[in-house]
C-alpha cells in the first residue's frame, strides 16, 4: 500500500484543517499530517503501509479499518511514565509532537525476525498450547518441563505492546449524571433521536466515541435539504450543543450497559493533547443514569475471507472511502473493490469521486442491480460480477491479487480469470450490527437470513435500537428509525412525543443484504481473527477436535479474544464453524459481548481513589509524629508512625531502641487508630455477652476485659477490650483494621437477629484519641500529671478503668498492656489528643520516655504473645491461637455451637508457636516451615505470620502457625522463603517469651 | 439498580451492602442444634426469579432492608426495614401516603 494525500476539494477531506499542518513521529520518523487526521490517516497519507506485526505469526500488517473495531494498527503511544501501549491508530487523534511506535517486532516492523513463527506453518495452530505443553507436571510444580525451557522464549516473543512501570503521572475524573434520554451514537439515527427528543423538552445526553460528531454523514456524498450532508449535521449538532437540555459528549464512548438504565462512559478528556493541561483530567468516567435510552452505535463492515487477507493494502471497503472522503487520503494508488453487497461499489464509486484511482471492482454476485452497476461504471474500473480474489499477492505488502470466477450458489471458486496489479484492496463482506451494549444486558440476538447478520432482538430492559444497530440500513431508514426510538424513549421518560423533522435526502437507495459469502477457499493461510491470528483452518481443526460449540470455539482457538473482542471476525467465524457442521449459522449461536465495549483504562475506572486524591486517616496527633521525625506509614487508610529514626538510624535501629526503651523504662505509642464503638442500652451487657465468646454480663462498672469476637462458623473475627463505663454503657475497642466489619456485625445482630434487645450503637473512633503508656516506670509518668485519680495498683488495678485529668483535659484511663508491662491506655476527646501526648511527654522526660511506632508496637506484642491482624486471618479458631480458656461453657454467643464441630479439636490443626532464628539470620515473612534442606525442602507444615527482630531473645524470631504446633516447642525447623532465596534454621519456641506468669503487667 | 430505602429515599445501590437470602433465620441463642445452626450459615436459596434478601444501607443510614428483587431481571418490587424501628417507620410512612 503506497497511500498519499489526495487534492483538497469540496467533500473531499471533510474532516480536515488543511491550513494547519501538524508533526509527529513514528518509530522515531518525524512526519507531518494535518488538523483532524487520526494517527492512521496520516500514516496512509505519508505512504506507510506497514505498522504492526500480528500477535503470533508477527506477519506485517497494515491499517484495516477506520474505527474503534481496529484488529491490526495497534501502536504504543508516549515514552517515560506516560507509556501507552495497544492503542488503535485509527482512534488517535494527532496532534502536534505525537510519539507513537509499533510493537511486538524485533528489531524493526519492517524486518522482524520473530517472523520465523510462521514458517512451520502448522506449528501455531489452533490448540497449540494445549497440546504442546500439557502433560505430567514436573516434580513439584504446576507445569511441564517442556514448558520450563520453553515459557521465556515464548512469553518474549508472544504478545502485544509493553506498557510503563512507572506511576500514572495522569489524573483521571469521574462523574454522575442523570437524563431522560441517553443516545450511544451520534450517527444519523442518534442525531436524529437526539432533535427528536429534544424538541419534547428531554433532558439528552448525546455520546459519540469519535471526536467530529456525524457519523457516516460526515462523508457521504448524499444531500440533506439542499445541504451537503457534512455541512447539515454540524448545523445540527451546533443547534442541539445551544439547548440546555442537550449535554453533547464527543470523543466518549458507551461501554457499559448496567441494570436499571445505568451506563458506564468513557470521555477521552485531554488524549488528543500532549498531555493534559494543570488540573484536567486525561480521562473523564460518566455513570449516567438514564430513565431511557436509545442504542444507535451503528454497524461494523466485515471482511470476506480468502488467502493472504491480512497482507497490508488489505482494508474494509466503507473505511477506504471514509479516509478518502473524510481525510482527504487514498489508501493506495490503485485500488480494486472486492464485495458481495452493494456498499462496495457505492465505496468505489465515492473513493473515484475523491480522485482516487479504482482500477477494478469484484462482486461475487452476478445478478448486480442496474444503478449499482451504473455506480461503477462512473468509477471506469474493469467491473468483475461472479467472480473472486483468491489470493492476494506481495513480499511484505500488497501488489497484487489474483482473481477467479465464482459461484455464489454453490460457493465454489472456478477458473483463474486474471492477475491483477494493485496496492489496495478493499473489501466489503457485509455489515454486522453493534449491539454489544445491549448482549451485555444479556438480549438475545436474532439472525435476519436477508442481511445475513444477527440484530440486537427484543429489548429486555428500557432501550430502544435505532438504525443499523437495529438492522435500519440506509439513511432514510436511519432518520426514521432514530425518531422512531426517541418516541418510544420519551414515554418511558413520561414525556410527550416532540416534533418530527426529517430532512428531504437525495442520494443513492441501496440493498444493504449481501450475498451470503464469507469465505473464499484456496490453499495459504486465510485469516478470521486478524488480532490473535486466528485462520479459517484453525476453525475448521477446532470442529474436527469437536471444540464446536461457539464458547469452545472460541476458546480453544482465541478467536475473538484479542483487544477487539473479534469486532470484525465473530460472525465470520460463526459462518466457517457453522459450515463445517453444515448447520445453519443461528443454530451455531453466538457468544455474550461483555463490558467493556473497547479497551478501558484502569485510570478512568479508579477516578479519584487513586494518587494524591485517595482518602488518607490522621489521628489527632499526626502533625506532632511527623514534626518529631516519625516515618509514617501507610496502614490501611490510615497514617501512622513507623518508628522514630534519629539522624543517620535505619527502621530496624530506630524500632530495637524503641523496643527496649519500653521495656527498661516507659514509651507511649499513638493508638487512636483503634475502632471504638459506644453501647448503650438496658439490654448492652446481654448482647455484649452474646456477641462475644468470653463473659461480659457480669463485668464490674469501672473495668474493662479483653474479649473475643467469633464469626457464626467459629473461626474468629475480632478482638479488643471493652470497658464498662456504666451500668448500661459501654465503651469497645476493636481493631484498626476491623473496625468497619465489626459496626456492620454488631449492627447486622442488633437489627435482624435480636431486634428485642434494647442497644444502641455508635461508632465513635474518630471523637476519641488514645495513647498508650507503656514500661514499668509508666505509673511513675502517670503519677507525675494525673489529677482527680489515686494511679497507685489499688487506685488503677489490672483492667481499671478510672476518670480524671490530666493538665485540665478530662481523660480515660485503663490500665491495659498489649507489650507485656505494665501499662495503660490514656483516652480523650480527639481535639484534646495532641495536648494529652504533649503532657504524656512532658511528665515523662524525667523517666526518659521515648514515642514509639509501629514497628516497636508489633515487635512488643510478638515478644509478648499476643494475637494480632495477621493470626486473626479468617481460619483460626480460639484454640488454635491458645485462646481457648477464653471460650465461656456457661453461656452460648455468636459462633459456640460451630465452634463444637469436631474437626477443630483435631490435633493436627496450625497451631500459634513461635520460632526463634538459631544462627541469627533474618527470618523472612511469609516463610513456610519446612524439614527438609534448601535443595529438597519438603512439604510446608506451617507459616510465619509476624516477624520482628527480639531485643529479648536478641535475636529474629517470628509467630507462626504450624500443624500441631502447641506441642511441638524445642523443634528444629526452617524457615524456608524460596522467593527470596531465605532458609534459615529455626527452633519452634512458646509464644509466651516475656513475662510469661504475667507479674510485670500485674505489678 | 437503585433502591428506595424507607428512610433515605431512592439511592444507587453502592451505597448498599448484599448480605443474603433474607430468610435465614439465625435459631434462638439458647439453641444448640448443630444441625439448625450449619442451616443458618451454610444453606442458601439461590432462586432464578424472585428473591427477598438483606441488604444495609451502609453509606446511608445503616439501617438493614429486606428487598426484594428479580434475579433475572433486577427488577425491585420491594424494599421494607427490618429491625428495631420497623414498626415505626412503616406507620410513618403509611401515614405520608395518606396525606398524599
Amino acid at each position: 500500500m503506497s497511500g498519499f494525500r489526495l487534492n483538497s476539494r469540496d467533500g473531499v477531506g471533510t474532516l480536515l484543517n488543511t491550513g494547519r499542518a501538524v508533526n509527529f513521529t513514528f518509530d522515531g520518523k518525524p512526519y507531518q499530517g494535518f488538523e483532524g487526521d487520526t494517527l492512521a490517516s496520516a500514516l496512509i497519507a505519508n505512504g506507510v503501509s506497514i505498522v504492526a506485526r500480528s500477535f503470533k505469526y508477527h506477519r506485517p500488517r497494515g491499517v484495516f479499518t477506520a474505527g474503534s473495531e481496529e484488529p491490526s494498527a495497534l501502536v504504543t503511544l508516549h515514552n517515560g511514565p506516560r507509556t501507552e501501549p495497544n492503542i488503535r491508530a485509527t482512534e488517535v487523534e494527532l496532534y502536534e509532537g505525537l510519539v507513537a511506535k509499533s510493537q511486538n517486532n524485533w528489531p524493526s516492523v519492517k524486518f522482524d525476525l520473530m517472523a520465523v513463527n510462521q514458517l512451520p506453518g502448522k506449528a501455531f495452530s489452533a490448540g497449540f498450547y494445549y497440546k504442546t505443553f500439557m502433560g505430567p507436571a514436573r516434580p513439584g510444580h504446576k507445569a511441564t518441563q517442556f514448558w520450563w525451557m520453553c515459557e521465556q522464549f515464548i512469553r518474549r516473543a508472544a504478545g502485544l505492546g509493553r506498557g510503563a512501570s512507572l506511576p500514572d503521572p495522569d489524573r483521571y475524573a469521574k462523574m454522575n449524571a442523570f437524563c431522560d434520554v441517553l443516545i450511544a451514537g451520534g450517527g444519523p439515527s442518534g442525531i436524529a433521536a437526539a432533535l427528536r427528543a429534544a424538541s419534547a423538552g428531554a433532558k439528552v445526553i448525546l455520546c459519540d466515541e469519535r471526536a467530529t460528531m456525524g457519523g457516516s454523514l460526515i462523508g457521504t456524498s448524499d444531500v440533506l435539504n439542499g445541504e451537503r450532508a457534512d455541512i447539515w449535521v454540524r448545523e445540527r449538532l451546533a443547534e442541539l450543543a445551544a439547548m440546555e437540555n442537550v449535554t453533547l459528549l464527543p470523543r466518549t464512548t458507551v461501554q457499559s450497559m448496567f441494570d436499571d438504565g445505568t451506563y458506564l462512559t468513557v470521555e477521552r478528556v485531554a488524549d488528543h493533547k500532549v498531555q493534559p493541561t494543570p488540573h484536567e483530567p486525561r480521562q473523564r468516567s460518566w455513570i449516567i443514569r438514564a430513565k431511557s435510552a436509545v442504542i444507535a452505535t451503528g454497524a461494523i463492515e466485515r471482511p470476506i475471507v480468502f488467502a493472504g487477507n491480512d497482507r497490508p493494502g488489505v482494508m474494509l471497503a466503507d473505511s477506504a472511502r471514509r479516509y478518502a472522503s473524510e481525510f482527504g487520503v487514498a489508501p493506495g494508488r490503485q485500488v480494486v473493490v472486492f464485495c458481495n453487497n452493494d456498499s462496495g461499489w457505492l465505496a468505489a464509486r465515492d473513493m473515484a469521486r475523491a480522485g482516487v484511482i479504482v482500477t477494478a471492482i469484484v462482486d461475487v454476485r452476478s445478478d448486480v442491480a442496474d444503478d449499482i452497476r451504473a455506480a461503477g461504471e462512473e468509477t471506469r474500473a474493469e467491473i468483475f460480477t461472479g467472480a473472486a480474489v483468491k489470493s492476494t499477492q506481495g513480499w511484505q505488502t500488497l501488489t497484487g491479487v489474483e482473481l477467479c470466477e465464482f459461484s455464489e450458489v454453490t460457493g465454489q471458486t472456478g477458473a483463474t480469470l486474471r492477475k491483477l496489479g494493485c496496492d489496495c484492496l478493499a473489501v466489503s463482506g457485509g455489515w454486522s450490527p453493534a449491539f454489544h451494549l445491549t448482549s451485555q444486558q444479556g438480549g438475545k440476538p436474532v439472525w435476519d437470513a436477508e442481511l445475513q447478520a444477527f440484530l440486537p432482538g427484543e429489548p429486555v430492559t428500557t432501550w430502544h435500537g435505532a438504525g443499523a444497530m437495529a438492522g435500519k440500513f440506509g439513511l432514510r431508514a436511519a432518520f426514521r428509525s432514530g425518531e422512531e426510538a426517541a418516541v418510544l424513549a420519551l414515554a418511558d421518560a413520561g414525556l410527550g412525543e416532540g416534533e418530527s423533522d426529517v430532512p428531504e435526502i437525495e442520494g443513492d437507495t441501496i440493498d444493504y443484504a449481501p450475498a451470503p459469502v464469507f469465505e473464499i477457499r484456496s490453499d495459504g493461510k486465510s485469516f478470521v481473527d486478524l488480532q490473535h491470528d486466528v485462520t479459517a483452518d484453525d476453525v475448521r481443526l477446532a470442529h474436527r477436535e469437536g471444540f464446536i460449540s461457539v464458547e469452545h470455539l472460541k476458546r480453544y482457538t482465541t478467536l475473538g479474544m484479542a483487544t477487539d473482542q473479534g469486532k470484525t471476525s465473530n460472525v465470520t467465524g460463526l459462518s466457517i464453524m457453522a459450515e463445517a457442521r453444515g448447520k445453519p449459522i443461528p443454530e451455531v449461536g453466538t457468544t455474550r459481548f461483555r463490558p467493556p465495549y473497547s479497551p478501558t483504562a484502569l485510570g478512568a475506572l479508579a477516578g479519584e481513589r487513586y494518587g494524591h486524591l485517595s482518602s488518607e486517616r490522621r489521628t489527632p496527633m499526626h502533625d506532632w509524629h511527623v514534626e518529631n521525625g516519625a516515618g509514617m506509614y501507610a496502614n490501611g487508610p490510615w497514617m501512622r508512625p513507623e518508628s522514630y529514626n534519629a539522624p543517620g538510624e535505619t527502621v530496624e535501629q530506630a524500632y530495637i531502641r524503641e523496643t527496649k526503651a519500653v521495656r527498661a523504662s516507659v514509651g507511649l505509642v499513638d493508638v487512636s487508630t483503634l475502632g471504638k464503638i459506644d453501647v448503650q442500652g438496658p439490654d448492652a451487657a446481654e448482647f455484649l455477652n452474646r456477641v462475644y465468646s468470653n463473659g461480659f454480663a457480669k463485668l464490674p462498672v469501672g473495668k474493662a476485659r479483653y474479649g473475643l469476637m467469633l464469626r457464626e462458623d467459629g473461626f474468629l473475627f475480632d478482638d479488643g477490650t471493652t470497658w464498662r463505663l456504666d451500668e448500661n454503657r459501654f465503651l469497645m475497642t476493636t481493631t484498626t483494621a476491623g473496625a468497619g466489619r465489626v459496626m456492620e456485625h454488631l449492627e447486622y445482630h442488633r437489627d435482624v437477629v435480636w431486634p428485642d434487645l434494647k442497644v444502641a450503637l455508635t461508632s465513635v473512633s474518630d471523637e476519641w484519641a488514645g495513647v498508650a503508656v507503656a514500661g514499668p516506670k509508666s505509673r511513675a509518668v502517670l503519677k507525675a500529671c494525673v489529677e482527680g485519680c489515686d494511679v497507685s495498683n489499688e487506685g488503677i488495678p489490672f483492667m481499671g478503668v478510672r476518670e480524671a485529668q490530666i493538665n485540665g483535659i478530662p481523660v480515660l484511663i485503663a490500665r491495659l498492656s498489649f507489650s507485656g508491662e505494665l501499662a495503660y491506655e490514656v483516652y480523650t476527646g480527639a481535639h484534646w489528643g495532641q495536648a494529652l501526648w504533649e503532657a504524656l511527654m512532658n511528665a515523662g522526660k524525667k523517666f526518659g520516655i521515648v514515642p514509639y511506632g509501629l514497628e516497636a508496637l508489633s515487635t512488643l506484642r510478638i515478644e509478648k504473645g499476643h494475637v494480632a491482624g495477621p493470626e486473626l486471618n479468617g481460619r483460626t479458631t480460639p484454640y488454635d491461637l491458645g485462646l481457648g480458656g477464653m471460650v465461656s461453657t456457661k453461656k452460648n454467643f455468636v459462633g459456640s455451637v460451630l465452634l463444637s464441630r469436631e474437626t477443630f479439636k483435631a490435633e493436627d490443626r496450625l497451631q500459634l508457636v513461635a520460632i526463634k532464628s538459631i544462627d541469627g539470620q533474618r527470618i523472612r515473612g511469609g516463610s513456610h516451615l519446612v524439614k527438609g534442606s534448601k535443595d529438597n525442602p519438603g512439604r510446608s507444615e506451617g507459616n510465619t505470620t509476624s516477624t520482628c527482630f527480639s531485643p529479648e531473645l536478641n535475636t529474629y524470631m517470628s509467630l507462626a502457625l504450624l500443624e500441631g504446633g502447641s506441642a511441638r516447642h524445642g523443634e528444629k525447623m526452617f524457615a524456608a522463603n524460596p522467593v527470596r532465596g531465605a532458609h534459615v534454621a529455626v527452633e519452634v519456641i512458646s509464644p509466651h517469651i516475656v513475662d510469661p506468669d504475667g507479674g510485670r503487667m500485674h505489678g | 439498580m437503585r433502591l428506595t430505602c424507607p428512610y433515605c429515599g431512592e439511592r444507587d445501590h453502592q451505597e448498599f451492602t448484599y448480605r443474603g437470602d433474607a430468610s435465614a433465620t439465625r435459631p434462638a441463642i439458647e439453641s444448640t442444634a448443630m444441625d439448625d445452626h450449619l442451616a443458618y450459615v451454610y444453606d442458601r436459596k439461590n432462586p432464578d426469579g424472585v428473591h427477598r434478601e438483606l441488604w444495609n444501607h451502609t453509606s446511608g443510614c445503616r439501617m438493614h432492608l429486606v428487598v426484594t428483587r428479580n434475579t433475572v431481571t433486577h427488577e425491585v418490587t420491594g424494599c421494607e426495614p427490618v429491625g428495631p424501628w420497623a414498626k415505626k417507620l412503616k406507620a410513618a410512612s403509611a401515614r405520608r401516603g395518606a396525606k398524599r
